[in-house]
């Protein structure tokens, strides 16, 4: 008598993969970017009060650790909005295979890198933007 | 799965999906707008926003991200808070600051257009 095929363990099925991590990374960036959306209405609230107020508020965000803060939501948007669309392909069908969700992850996080120092260079470079 | 997840589970999912595809390019369009713009100076930055378009664009940013963030941020607390009714007041919260942030937003944005910040 042969044994029965017994499903088995998911620790055996899934392998650990950097996959998983670029997965929670689209929550874990999510979750930010809902954090900053406080910002952003912060800031518009600040522009309707006026000069005074808004000054203020520019004030803050000229200290080297909102600064941080802000490099950190503007590599959360491109990553969340890059990995989004990845997500969105997959919803469609597109590019399931491991292979191809693997390549798709690294192309993923650099085009979001570059975004992030590209518009970080540009913004310090430039008008005088508080990044 | 939890029991809010369930009742309205297709439509969730299509919601988020909907408003990630109008999110992207206005996410971009708002972000490059900023790149162009003194920022520090509120005179610019208001007299931008005065532009019927640029209001109209930023008031829809506003508002669709508040609900694509409240949708997916209703997930994140259903997935890892597990007492039912924490998970219940989380989701509540959660609710009543996005409805915060895309009221303050628009009418923020409003009061600008209409020359109130100036």
């Amino acid at each position: 008598m042969t044994p029965r095929e017994r499903p088995l363990s998911p620790f055996l099925i899934y392998r650990f993969d950097y996959t998983m991590v670029l997965s929670f990374s689209h929550r874990v960036t999510g979750v930010a970017l809902a954090a900053g959306s406080l910002v952003l209405v912060a800031w518009l609230l600040a522009l309707a009060c006026g000069p005074a107020t808004y000054e203020r508020i520019v004030h803050i965000f000229d200290s080297w650790y909102v600064r941080l803060l802000l490099l950190g939501w503007l590599f959360s948007f491109f990553f969340h909005l890059v990995n989004g669309i990845r997500h969105l392909a997959w919803d469609l069908g597109y590019g399931f295979e491991k292979s191809h969700a693997r390549l798709s992850g690294w192309i993923v996080l650099t085009a979001a890198l570059i975004m992030t120092a590209a518009y970080a260079w540009v913004a310090s470079t430039g008008h005088g933007n508080p990044l | 799965m939890s029991s809010t997840a369930n009742k309205s589970g297709v439509s969730h999912w299509w919601w988020q999906r909907l408003s990630a595809v109008v999110l992207a390019p206005l996410g971009l369009w708002f972000m490059f707008s900023l790149l162009t713009l003194d920022v520090i100076d509120h005179s610019a930055v208001s007299e931008w926003l005065g532009a019927p378009l640029n209001a109209l664009g930023v008031a829809l940013f506003v508002l669709v991200l508040s609900l694509h963030s409240q949708l997916g941020v209703q997930v994140v607390i259903e997935d890892y808070v597990h007492d039912a009714r924490w998970q219940r007041r989380g989701v509540l919260l959660v609710a009543l600051v996005h409805i915060l942030i895309a009221a303050v937003g628009v009418l923020a944005v409003i009061r600008v257009a209409a020359g109130g910040g100036a």
